[in-house]
C-alpha cells in the first residue's frame, strides 16, 4: 500500500452564491509532487485553503498521516507541518525577512531576544536549499521572485512536510519559473510532499508525478502524469475539446496606422527604461513584442497609452502627428488599450460590470444625455456585450470584483474592442486567466486584426507571441534587438535575443 | 544690554515646555499603537475628556490622586472597549465612530460636570501632584528649573517612550501589532488573531489618552472645566503622523508643540502685547503644524491597512 500523507474525503464548501467545493476527494502520496489542475473558479484554492485551516469545510473529512484531523486555523496547520505559499504573498512588506518568518510563532509577551539564533537558522536553511535569502532585508525591497523564496523558506523554517503552492509561477519570469520547478523537484527528492496548484498544462507535464483535475468544484480524475498528455488534461479541465492551435489566416498588412520614432522613457527610479524604440504597425497586422518581463515593455506600453511621461521624435496615428497634448484623448482618436494589470488599470473593482463597460464613454451619447446617465441604454448595451463575449456574471449590476480573472479580462477586452479601434495596444492579454478564457481572448484579438485593426501585442508568453503575431520584435534592456517572423523554428533564436544576443539574420 | 531678563524668559518657557507636551505625548504614544495596528481613532479628544473627568471626580471625592488616576485608566479601558466593539467587531467606519465619540465625550462630561460640580457651590480645586525636585540636579542654574522640577506624571514620559519603543519593536506583541496594521491577511495566515490584536492596541491607545486627559486635572490645572482638553486630542493625531508613527518621533513633535504653548502663555501673561489673545492661543497649533510640515521632508508611509476593518 502506498504511503498516503493526505486524504480529503467528500469536502463540501459553499460561499454565499457559490458552491466552491462539491464533494471533492483527494489523495496525496508522501514525497510526490501532486498538481491540482483546474480553471479559475474550479475550487483548487478553496480546497487547499481548507487543508491549511483558512476555511472550515461545510462537510467532509481530512485524514493526515492516516489519522482523522480537524484543522481549525493556519496555526494548527503549521503545527502539523503543513506550509502554504499563497498566490498573493502573505508577507508584511515593512518588516524584515526574519521578522516575517517568526511572525505569529511566539506568545505575545515574548521578548524577541533570540534574533541572532533565528538569523543563523535562516542563513543555514538558505544555504542548504540554495535560496539566497538575506534575513535582515526588508521584504518591500525584495523582488517578486525573492519574496517567493522567502515564502518557501518560511514554510521550511517551520518544518513543513507538506508544501502547498498556489499558482507560484503566475508572478515569475520564464527563467524564474524554470528555476522554481527545478527547485521543487529537489525538495521532493528530499522527501517533501508538494501540492502544486496551477492551470498551466506545461507545468503539470514538466513537474508533477500525479495530477488531480478539478472542474466546477469536483475532482474529475487523478492521473499519473506520465500516462497522460496536455490534450487530455485540457479536455478534462475544460470539459470539452480545446483548440490548442488557433486558426490564423495569413495577414494582409495595409497602410501604416501607428508609428513611433525614437521613444525614450524614464522609469520611476529615474533610469532609462526604454532607450530609443522605433516601430510601426500596419492595418490588419499584429506586431508582437517579446521579451523577459522588466525589459521596458511595461514602460513602453504606458508611454504609448499616454499614461507616463516620455520623449520621442515622432508619433503618428492615422498619419496624424501626435503631440503630448493629444495624449489625454488618444482613445478618442481611435486607439484602445488593454492594460497589463486589469485589476489596477483596466477595471474599477468596486464598480459593477455595466459601469466598467461605460468607464470611458459614460459622458457620450447615448449613455448620457444632458448630464444624466441613461440607465436603460447602458443596461441593454451591457447585456449585449455580456452575451457577445460570453462573460459569466450574475447580472450586469454585479460588482466586477466578484468575477473570475478570466471574466474580468473579458470585460476589459469587450469594452476596448467594442469601440472598433484603429490601433489596439494589448499588454499581457491572457496573464493569469484560464485556458478557456485565453482561447477566447486570443480569438477576439485575431478577429479584430482581420477586421482591419493595427495591433501591438506585448507579452512575456512566447507561445502567445508566436501564435498571434505577424511580425515579432524582441525587446531587451529597453531596446529592440531585432525582428523575426513568427516561425516556430526560430523560437530558439528569439530566446537568445531575449537574453541580449543581437539578431543573426539567416 | 542686560541678559538676565532674556534668560529668565527662556527658562520659564522651557520649564513649561515638557509639561505642556506631556498630555499630548501620552495620547500620541497610545495612538501609535492603535494606528500601527490599523485602527484610526479620531475620538482621542473625547477619550481624553472622559479620562480627565473620571480622574477629576474620583480624585476630588476620595481626596486621593492615585485613585483618580486609576479611575482615568478604567475609563480609558472602557472607552477602548466601546470604540473597538464598534470599529472592529461591528466594523463600522472608524472616522464616524471616532467623531461620535468626541461628541459623546464632550456631552457626557459637560452634563455630569454641571450636575455635580458647577452649581454645587463647593470649592472645586484639588491638590495636584507636586513637583519633585531631583536632589542636586535641580540646583543647577537654568537646567535645574527646566528639567528637574517636574511632577511624577511628567517624568513618567521618560519611561513611557522607551518602553513603548521596546514593546513595538522588540516583542512578539509589537511585531503582531505592526503586522496587522500593514498586511492583516498575512498575519492571519500565520495564526495571529487580527481582531484580538487590534482590540489590545486600541485599549492601550485609549488608556494612555485617558491618562493624558487626567494629567490635565491631576497634574496641571487643579480642576475640571468643560472642554478642558482643548484640541490636544487632535494635536496628538497630527503628532503621530509627523512623528512618523514612532514613539521618539512623537516625543519630538509634542515637545515642539509644548514650546509654543509655553511661549503663548508667557506672551499672554506679559499683558503689554497688542495681539488679541485668541491669536496667541492659536499660535502653538498653527506653528506646530507649519513647522512640522516644513520638517517632514521624507514622508513616512502610514500603515497600509490604517482605517480598514479586517474581512
Amino acid at each position: 500500500m502506498e504511503d498516503i500523507i493526505i486524504r480529503m474525503v467528500n469536502i463540501v464548501k459553499s460561499f454565499p452564491g457559490v458552491q466552491a467545493n462539491r464533494g471533492v476527494n483527494l489523495e496525496v502520496r508522501r514525497g510526490e509532487i501532486h498538481c491540482l489542475l483546474g480553471e479559475n473558479g474550479a475550487g483548487k484554492t478553496v480546497l487547499m485553503s481548507i487543508l491549511y485551516g483558512l476555511y472550515k469545510p461545510d462537510a467532509g473529512e481530512i485524514y493526515y498521516n492516516g489519522e482523522k484531523v480537524e484543522i481549525r486555523n493556519p496555526k494548527d496547520a503549521i503545527n502539523r507541518r503543513i506550509g502554504m505559499v499563497h498566490q498573493h504573498f502573505m508577507l508584511v512588506p515593512t518588516i524584515t525577512v526574519a521578522e516575517n518568518i517568526i511572525l505569529g510563532q511566539y506568545p505575545s509577551w515574548k521578548v524577541l531576544n533570540d534574533m541572532p539564533a533565528v538569523y543563523e537558522k535562516i542563513e543555514k536553511l538558505s544555504k542548504d536549499f540554495d535560496l539566497d535569502v538575506d534575513p535582515s532585508a526588508l521584504v518591500q525591497d525584495l523582488s517578486v521572485g525573492e519574496q517567493q523564496r522567502v515564502e518557501i523558506l518560511k514554510a521550511l523554517y517551520h518544518g513543513a512536510d507538506l508544501l502547498i503552492l498556489d499558482e507560484p509561477t503566475a508572478v515569475l519570469t520564464p527563467q524564474e519559473s524554470e528555476h522554481l520547478l527545478g527547485f521543487l523537484r529537489q525538495l521532493a527528492d528530499r522527501g517533501l510532499t508538494i501540492v502544486f496548484i496551477t492551470h498551466k498544462l506545461e507545468e503539470v507535464m514538466q513537474v508533477s508525478d500525479r495530477v488531480t483535475i478539478l472542474r466546477d468544484g469536483k475532482a474529475i480524475a487523478t492521473l499519473n502524469t506520465k500516462d497522460t498528455n496536455p490534450r487530455e488534461l485540457a479536455r478534462l479541465m475544460v470539459g470539452r475539446d480545446v483548440l490548442m492551435d488557433l486558426k490564423k489566416k495569413e495577414g494582409q498588412p495595409g497602410n501604416v496606422v501607428f508609428s513611433v520614432r525614437n521613444l525614450r522613457v524614464t522609469d520611476e527610479r529615474g533610469l532609462l527604461a526604454v532607450k530609443g524604440v522605433s516601430l510601426e504597425v500596419r492595418e490588419r497586422e499584429i506586431v508582437g513584442i517579446a521579451g523577459v518581463s522588466g525589459n521596458g515593455q511595461s514602460e513602453l506600453a504606458l508611454a504609448l497609452a499616454g499614461l507616463i511621461d516620455c520623449e520621442f521624435d515622432e508619433i503618428t496615428l492615422n498619419s496624424t502627428p501626435i503631440t503630448k497634448k493629444d495624449f489625454a484623448r488618444l482613445n478618442h482618436m481611435g486607439m484602445a488599450h488593454i492594460p497589463e494589470d486589469r485589476q489596477k488599470m483596466g477595471l474599477i473593482l468596486p464598480f459593477s460590470v455595466s459601469e466598467n463597460f461605460i468607464a470611458e464613454t459614460y459622458r457620450d451619447e447615448p449613455f448620457s444625455k444632458r448630464g444624466f446617465l441613461q440607465f436603460r441604454t447602458i443596461n441593454d448595451y451591457s447585456k449585449s456585450l455580456v452575451e457577445k463575449f460570453s462573460i459569466r456574471c450574475g447580472d450586469v449590476e454585479e460588482e466586477i470584483a466578484n468575477l473570475s480573472g478570466g471574466n474580468q479580462q473579458k470585460v476589459v477586452v469587450a469594452r476596448e474592442l467594442d469601440r472598433r479601434p484603429k490601433f489596439l495596444l494589448v499588454n499581457q492579454p491572457t496573464r493569469g486567466i484560464d485556458i478557456g478564457a485565453t482561447e477566447f481572448v486570443r480569438q477576439q484579438i485575431l478577429a479584430e486584426r482581420d477586421a482591419g485593426a493595427a495591433i501591438l501585442l506585448i507579452s512575456t508568453d512566447l507561445e502567445e507571441i508566436f501564435a498571434l503575431s505577424d511580425r515579432i520584435l524582441v525587446m531587451f534592456e529597453g531596446k529592440i534587438m531585432g525582428e523575426v517572423p513568427p516561425d516556430y523554428s526560430l523560437i530558439e533564436q528569439v530566446g537568445l535575443m531575449m537574453a541580449g544576443k543581437s539578431a543573426v539574420h539567416a | 544690554m542686560d541678559l538676565l531678563p532674556v534668560v529668565i524668559f527662556l527658562q520659564s518657557i522651557l520649564a513649561a515646555t515638557w509639561r505642556m507636551a506631556t498630555p499630548i505625548l501620552y495620547a500620541a504614544v497610545g495612538e501609535i499603537f492603535s494606528e500601527r495596528a490599523g485602527v484610526l481613532n479620531i475620538g482621542l479628544e473625547g477619550v481624553m475628556l472622559i479620562g480627565a473627568f473620571a480622574g477629576y471626580s474620583v480624585a476630588y471625592e476620595s481626596g486621593n490622586l492615585i485613585l483618580g488616576l486609576l479611575a482615568a485608566i478604567a475609563s480609558g479601558i472602557l472607552s477602548g472597549l466601546i470604540f473597538s466593539f464598534f470599529t472592529i467587531t461591528v466594523k463600522a467606519n472608524q472616522i464616524v465612530v471616532g467623531a461620535a465619540y468626541n461628541m459623546i465625550g464632550m456631552g457626557i462630561t459637560g452634563v455630569l460636570y454641571r450636575v455635580f460640580y458647577a452649581e454645587s457651590g463647593r470649592a472645586l480645586s484639588l491638590k495636584t501632584f507636586a513637583p519633585i525636585e531631583i536632589p542636586f540636579l535641580s540646583q543647577i542654574p537654568f537646567l535645574g528649573e527646566v528639567l528637574f522640577k517636574h511632577n511624577i506624571m511628567v517624568y513618567a514620559t521618560l519611561l513611557l517612550v522607551p518602553l513603548a519603543t521596546f514593546v513595538l519593536y522588540k516583542t512578539a506583541f509589537g511585531l503582531s501589532i505592526r503586522s496587522v496594521g500593514e498586511h492583516p491577511k498575512a498575519a492571519d495566515t500565520v495564526g495571529i488573531n487580527v481582531n484580538r490584536t487590534r482590540y489590545f492596541a486600541v485599549i492601550i491607545a485609549t488608556t494612555l489618552a485617558a491618562i493624558g486627559g487626567a494629567f490635565l486635572v491631576l497634574a496641571y490645572a487643579d480642576q475640571f472645566v468643560e472642554g478642558i482638553v482643548t484640541g490636544r486630542g487632535f494635536i496628538a493625531l497630527a503628532v503621530v503622523v509627523f512623528g512618523g508613527w514612532s514613539p521618539w518621533g512623537a516625543m519630538g513633535a509634542s515637545l515642539l508643540f509644548g514650546i509654543f504653548y509655553a511661549l503663548q502663555l508667557r506672551l499672554q501673561a506679559m499683558g503689554n502685547i497688542m495681539i488679541p489673545y485668541q491669536f496667541l492661543q492659536a499660535l502653538p497649533y498653527v506653528v506646530t503644524v507649519l513647522v512640522l510640515i516644513g520638517l517632514t521632508k521624507r514622508r513616512v508611509q502610514a500603515p497600509k491597512a490604517l482605517g480598514v476593518p479586517y474581512k
